[in-house]
């Protein structure tokens, strides 16, 4: 009986092993974004009329950091085909091989993308701003900008921001004095590392993180904090959907744009393609401002959108011409050592 | 048993009846939320309904989650149960060194904090594409189970009054007969608990999920997980209440088994 | 029941462990003390430096095998595992080396590889400094992992020291979770001895129904109860609403996101840890010793401090003991309802691990808490007469 035994477990180990090969193969495709309102209004715009084409599509969220997607790459056996990076990561991703290379004609062609956004690993999908947000029943006087978020004295109470160095750097400086067009001038120095985080060393008493764009809106519900940094369409989706009365101050802002990439060695490169092509058609992309407020990247999507919601996009020339872009080569090159630079900051008293 | 004599009785009363509250107003706090019909997770409540309920039980990924959870679970506790009750089985009355050092591993992912098995799961698995997969996710849930399967049955086998077994032989049984008609059915309640705590082990895991599991594999706490920190609506209370509603059945059984074995165990 | 079957028995389980959980614990230790990647990416380089001193000049051959290495590496897309490894030790020359192959590789035929192309690059690749750490990563095998975990480094001579004061921080963060896990214990004993006691005295119906009040919450999960905490600790939570509500405070206290909700949750959860055994044990403990030394006229404080409490010690040790070494492993807890700087040593081994990518410095984190886990649990075991591993 026991030889029987043995032969039936060894059978079952050897097809549930044959099985998950199987089922490893015939996986969906997976998209991944950054979850919240955002990743909603992406599955009303794209994903559900992409699975409605016939190919099945699952997805995904993440909270950024090239780290994950090395580890992703260098684990194996990844379950992500189909990426939204940030700049930095889109550049730093592509020189290491980590995304496959985009060949342009099958997402559509040059011609249907805005200049400069599409980049040999990957195509733009959004242009965002990071705003600084309020709820606006409980804080009745509007902050002027980056100085009273670093003010505790005449604005009292917590304050949030992304835990990372990324962006918190440039408003620390600019809230020190340091005009916009600087920001990074100074940066570049030791000397401009230093004063930023002697900046917020000031306000880290008062400091707490976030690490997903759906929690801003939601500690300023909560009353966790009395002002935070956030998503500008985060806010924008926040007062449409949940009746909220959160303001945004766009001075000073920095935008950038985030950008779709394909994983490398993706087993379903071929429908990682299609869907990158579908989700830079101009048709599809004119109905994403509706549920979040951000640029998109193809031409002919600028005139096909509602112009009453004009008003909080960022590619608005009003808002446009008080925000600052991100300087991307800057974090390219100094992105790992502020980074753990600031993980040791955030980590201790 | 007399009661020991205290100054301050009244008090002390009271102070175990506030670490009573401590222990179940939380949990107790949070199942009406769920009934909600507004969408914070503040009292007082704007009103009575069930939308989150519809919301979770509707479809949708909360139920997908459930039902990986049940069948990761199921056999994750088929698979400890086999192999917790034949090493059991192995180790009843053996003295040998070999057999202590045996028992150490075989408990020994109790000890070791779950963050390194499910790293160290990850760090194996995933060469061997096993990641993401149902397979790898019910391996290593079933490596934090065995030691749960094998803590009730062994005790309850070394429990076992060996002189049954005797008269068995006595009486003509072969080996297999006897194990399958006396020693077998004294030991199905503790095999049955070991059951239950391993189905709870792998039920109610975490870490292992969010290290392990793909997108298509994820476990209803790995759901919980990601709502926590990205979306707090009452949703998740409706699920926490669920699995309030489950863990307790789960823990009234587990009473009338210890009963039973209690009973079982009693000398004739 | 011969020894051949009782193997035949055993096979399974320990054949199932030794792959599943065995081997791969090894697997994960040993990623503390390897070192592959540079000797993968950069082997030319390390050939010229076999014979190379810290301190002697540096030999001019080096750089052209440097240029050669980092174009294959580039190629192989093994260049990037190894400049972030030698990033740890030389700030910055992650992205210096991935730029200095751009450049090699797009440089114009017949281009000389030489000190100065380095220099013009980024003057920490043409370095001292940098070729000792680049010597120093050659593996097979480093202590480099495992020096870091304790906040310690080779310095360009090679000598062990502390590194720079900035970078300080696991030390701190064990610190941490000893501390935790120390106040996380005392307030489960202070909380959780009353009940225990009070389980013994009662009849044992009541107990019963006792029992069931303080095994419930151990039976729902984690994740639950981590849930409740959260829901009920937040500014508009409950406790905040109802102390306002009885006028005791004026403002929301700041109960989650901190130590405070981190030690409320843990202590919360590893209750019924400590009061599971301590019941087990004093359940044993025969009435009549109190009896005794409080009819030869000891004052029932006295007899408690001096006769109840010394036999319940072993009780206490066990409970305690059992609820630090679960409390230094926790994860999900501390990690819902806890600020940046409460975070315990398993949220930077899961970090590491998926986030940053730093398996070895996750695998040498790890060490440190296997270890420590262990030893608390050896001497548990003593302690408890060989108890410590029941549930109670």
């Amino acid at each position: 009986m026991k030889k029987q035994v043995w032969a039936t477990v060894a059978g079952a180990v050897a097809l549930a092993c044959l099985s998950s090969q199987a089922m490893a193969q015939s996986r969906d495709l997976n998209i991944v974004s950054w979850g919240g309102a955002y990743q909603d209004g992406q599955k009303e715009v794209f994903f559900k009329p992409f699975n409605a084409t016939g190919i099945k599509l699952t997805d995904e969220a993440w909270d950024g950091g090239l780290g994950v997607l090395r580890t992703k790459i260098k684990g194996g056996n990844s379950t992500w085909d189909v990426v939204q990076v940030e700049a930095d990561e889109l550049e730093v991703g592509c020189d290491e091989g980590l995304y496959e290379k985009l060949d342009v004609n099958k997402i559509g062609g040059a011609a249907r993308y805005l200049p400069g956004t599409v980049h040999a690993c990957g195509v733009g999908a959004i242009i965002y701003n990071l705003v600084l947000a309020y709820d606006g029943d409980k804080l009745k006087a509007a902050p002027n900008g980056w100085t009273d978020f670093f003010d505790t004295k005449k604005i009292a109470g917590k304050r949030s921001i992304r835990n990372g160095a990324k962006w918190n750097l440039e408003v620390a400086l600019i809230a020190d004095g340091v005009s916009a067009k600087d920001v990074y001038k100074v940066l570049r120095t030791p000397e401009g590392v230093e004063r930023a985080f002697k900046k917020l060393d000031t306000i880290k008493g008062d400091l707490v993180f976030w690490k997903s764009g759906a929690q801003p809106p939601q500690m300023l519900a909560a009353g966790d904090v009395v002002m935070t940094t956030a998503y500008n369409g985060r806010i924008t989706a926040a007062n449409e959907k949940d009746k909220k009365n959160f303001k945004m101050v766009w001075k000073d802002t920095p935008y950038t744009m985030d950008s779709w990439v394909i994983m490398k060695g993706t087993p379903l490169k071929a429908n990682a393609e299609k869907l990158v092509e579908f989700l830079g058609r101009p048709e599809n992309q004119a109905k994403l401002p509706k549920y979040v407020r951000y640029g998109v990247t193809a031409v002919a999507a600028t005139p096909l959108i509602d112009k009453s919601l004009m008003g909080e996009l960022p590619t608005n020339p009003e808002i446009h011409k008080q925000a600052f872009a991100e300087d991307v080569k800057f974090w390219i090159d100094n992105g790992d050592k502020l980074a753990e630079r600031w993980t040791k900051w955030a980590g201790t008293k | 048993m007399k009661p020991i004599k205290f100054p301050w009785k009244p008090l002390y009363w009271f102070l175990c009846a506030c670490v009573l509250v401590f222990l179940l107003a939380p949990i107790a706090a949070i199942i009406p939320l769920s009934f909600s019909s507004g969408s914070f997770l503040t009292y007082p409540l704007p009103g009575l309904s069930l939308r989150w309920y519809q919301e979770v039980l509707g479809g949708g990924k909360w139920l997908t989650a459930l039902g990986n959870s049940l069948f990761v679970g199921a056999f994750a506790t088929m698979l400890s149960v086999l192999l917790g009750t034949l090493a059991s089985l192995g180790l009843m009355r053996n003295k040998a060194w070999w057999s202590e050092a045996l028992k150490l591993v075989a408990l020994s992912p109790m000890i070791v904090p779950v963050i390194l098995i499910a790293v160290a799961s990850y760090f194996f698995l995933a060469p061997l594409s096993l990641t993401s997969t149902y397979l790898g996710l019910i391996i290593a849930h079933t490596v934090i189970a065995v030691p749960f399967v094998v803590v009730p049955v062994l005790t309850a086998l070394e429990l076992l009054d060996p002189n049954l077994a005797r008269a068995a032989a006595a009486c003509g049984a072969v080996p297999r007969v006897t194990f399958m008609r006396v020693t077998l059915p004294s030991i199905m309640p503790a095999m049955a608990s070991g059951a239950l705590f391993a189905f709870a082990a792998s039920f109610d895991d975490v870490v292992i999920a969010l290290l392990i599991a793909g997108p298509d594999q994820r476990t209803l706490p790995r759901e919980m997980f990601s709502g926590l920190r990205d979306s707090m609506t009452p949703a998740l209370t409706a699920v926490a209440t669920i699995m309030i509603v489950f863990s307790t059945t789960l823990f009234l059984l587990m009473q009338m088994l210890q009963r039973r074995t209690r009973k079982a165990m009693k000398p004739a | 029941m011969s020894t051949r079957q009782r193997f035949s028995l055993l096979l399974p389980l320990s054949g199932f462990l030794l792959v599943f959980f065995v081997a791969p614990l090894v697997w994960l230790l040993s990623l503390a003390v390897r070192e592959a990647e540079v000797p993968r990416a950069l082997p030319r380089t390390l050939a010229v430096l076999q014979t190379w001193q810290p301190g002697q000049a540096l030999p001019p051959k080096v750089f052209p095998d440097l240029a050669q290495d980092l174009v294959e590496a580039r190629a192989a897309s093994t260049l990037a595992d190894a400049a972030r490894r030698l990033n740890y030790e030389v700030g910055g020359v992650r992205s210096s080396l991935m730029r200095a192959a751009r450049e090699v590789g797009s440089a114009v035929p017949d281009t000389v590889f030489g000190a100065e192309f380095f220099n013009a690059v980024d003057p920490a690749l043409a370095s001292p400094e940098f070729f000792a750490a680049v010597q120093r990563a050659r593996g097979p095998v480093s202590s480099y992992y495992l020096l870091a975990a304790f906040d310690l480094a080779r310095n360009a001579k090679g000598e062990i020291e502390r590194v720079s004061e900035a970078n300080r921080i696991y030390i701190d963060v064990l610190m941490r979770t000893l501390g935790i896990s120390l106040s996380v214990t005392l307030l489960c004993l202070l909380l959780g001895f009353p009940v225990a006691m009070l389980l013994t005295q009662v009849t044992a119906k009541t107990a019963d129904w006792l029992m069931i009040l303080v095994l419930l919450p151990f039976w729902t999960s984690l994740l639950v109860r981590t849930a409740a905490w959260v829901v009920v600790l937040q500014r508009e939570g409950m406790v905040n609403t109802l102390l306002m509500h009885l006028g005791v405070i004026s403002e929301p206290l700041t109960l989650i996101y901190n130590r405070t909700g981190v030690l409320i949750a843990m202590t919360h959860v590893l209750l019924p840890f400590m009061i599971l055994p301590l019941y087990g044990v004093l359940k044993g403990i025969p009435p009549h010793y109190m009896r005794a030394a409080t009819s030869l006229g000891a004052p029932p404080v006295v007899a408690f401090f001096r006769v109840y409490l010394p036999m319940a010690a072993p009780a206490i040790m066990a409970g305690s003991l059992m609820v630090f070494i679960l409390a230094m492993g926790y994860y999900i807890t501390p990690a819902l309802v806890g600020g940046g700087s409460d975070q315990m040593l398993s949220y930077f081994v899961a970090t590491y691990t998926t986030d940053t990518g730093n398996w070895g410095l996750a695998s040498a984190l790890g060490l440190m808490m296997l270890v420590t886990t262990l030893a608390l649990y050896a001497v548990a075991h003593k302690l408890s007469g060989g108890r410590a591993l029941s549930m109670g």
